[in-house]
């Protein structure tokens, strides 16, 4: 590693504003992207401003059809908590689901939204969820979020503060984990609110989390397993590498879509 | 450099260290607890595992000065009074290991494992290890063990 200064924050305003005035500055939280990438040298921040115990980026909270979860929440705790389980089940499942146990005791909700890894799973859920990322600054609709691989809608030194999930009448989330890393080779999450249905796809995009607007179409008229059977994913914009070309991809997509609708429609 | 001030196995230690020195390192090289192993430095085989205020977390992936003020718990720290935490005892009683390099973070993540589920199924064992490699592949006894620790636990 890199030389840097570390820092933990005091408060959220604090936070902000180191990171404003050092554009080489970052803010750190769970950590468990952030570190093995500096243990890489692959980035050289001047300073760490640790926001991970700051009160103003806890809590988990559902009231008016609404769950609320703090930034720095571990996965853990997500995937642990009995309102997270009431609510959104395929949510907790999902965040029980990211890594492995040690790497869900420190890395965070926020860390993993604002990171935008193209295999991480909870972009996935803020996008099928629709989801608003309620920053420093505004609040970000998900579907203006997430801008491309490790790309996303945040300003330097803007924040993610908490994520706000409407309930859905029902979600679920199937994904093919990597063997090795626990990370999706691709993962689907399909969500049915009042609003209409929405289909969000990770692992698979060669420019990160996308929807599946064929997808979302053929399940409006009815979810069942058989109508997502009937579609074809093009390969064309799906992420090819060494796991997997992009054509095997875009089968375990299909497949893992089949999966979650046969976890909806048996639920319904 | 910064001084960090952590309790280690219920004792209070002190030491500078730079902000980028990893809980890994400064547990083995300024604490001198060597108990607590580095196996890939790449956050992938969970050998440095230890618990920090009661979970079992990588030592080698966060920074010492993320412990500031935390509870640490090593390898060293499990046996109490001379006796060892079931985990250890079962680990010994399996022979869940061949060369041992990996077997502080599997007993420590057992520890944890445990905790949480008091009578794990296999499917728990295999899942609740999954941050945790063992290059020997000894994992047929390595489970074993962990059942055997939630019953040694359970019989405490």
């Amino acid at each position: 590693m890199y030389a840097f200064q570390y820092r933990r924050a005091k408060s959220l305003s604090e936070a902000a504003e180191v990171l404003a005035k050092d554009e080489d500055a970052r803010p750190l939280s769970g950590g468990m992207t952030l570190i093995p990438t500096l243990k890489q040298r692959l980035a050289q921040p001047t300073q760490l401003v640790d926001i991970a115990g700051l009160p103003e980026l806890g809590g988990i909270d559902c009231r008016n059809g609404v769950l609320t979860i703090g930034a720095a929440t571990r996965h853990a705790d997500v995937a642990a908590s009995k309102v997270v389980q009431d609510a959104i089940p395929a949510l907790a499942c999902l965040a029980a689901g990211i890594g492995d146990p040690q790497v869900r005791n420190r890395g965070t909700l926020g860390g993993s939204v604002a990171n935008n890894d193209p295999a991480a799973d909870y972009p996935a859920a803020v996008l099928a969820l629709n989801a608003k990322v309620v920053t420093t600054k505004r609040e970000i609709a998900a579907d203006d979020f997430f801008q491309g691989m490790f790309t996303t809608a945040l300003e330097p030194g803007e924040l993610i503060v908490k994520i706000a999930f409407p309930l859905p009448k029902a979600a679920a989330y199937c994904k093919f984990p990597h063997p090795a890393s626990g990370y999706a080779m691709a993962g689907v999450f399909i969500a049915q609110a009042g609003d209409g249905l929405r289909v969000a796809v990770t692992g698979a995009g060669a420019s990160g989390v996308f929807r599946w607007a064929e997808a979302e179409q053929a399940l409006a008229k009815g979810i069942s397993a058989a109508a997502i059977e009937k579609l074809t994913l093009a390969a064309d914009d799906i992420n090819e590498d060494i796991h997997g070309t992009r054509e095997y991809r875009a089968q375990l997509v299909k497949v893992m879509a089949t999966r979650a609708a046969a976890a909806l429609s048996g639920k319904k | 450099m910064a001084k960090i001030t952590l309790k280690v196995n219920g004792e209070q230690h002190s030491a500078e260290a730079e902000d980028r020195t990893l809980l890994a390192n400064f547990l083995r090289d300024e604490l001198k607890l060597t108990g607590t192993h580095i196996g890939c430095d790449t956050s992938q085989c969970g050998a440095c595992t230890v618990h920090v205020d009661g979970r079992a977390v990588k030592s080698c992936t966060m920074l010492a000065a993320q412990a500031e003020g935390c509870e640490v718990v090593t390898i060293e720290g499990l046996a109490k009074n001379g006796k060892l935490h079931p985990a250890q005892a079962a680990f010994t009683e399996c022979h869940a290991l061949q060369c041992g390099f990996c077997t502080p973070g599997m007993i420590m993540t057992t520890a944890a494992l445990i905790k949480e589920h008091p009578a794990p199924t296999d499917e728990q064992i295999v899942h609740g290890l999954e941050g945790n490699l063992c290059r020997c592949t000894g994992y047929l006894n390595i489970v074993k063990a962990v059942k055997r620790a939630a019953e040694l636990q359970k019989a405490k």
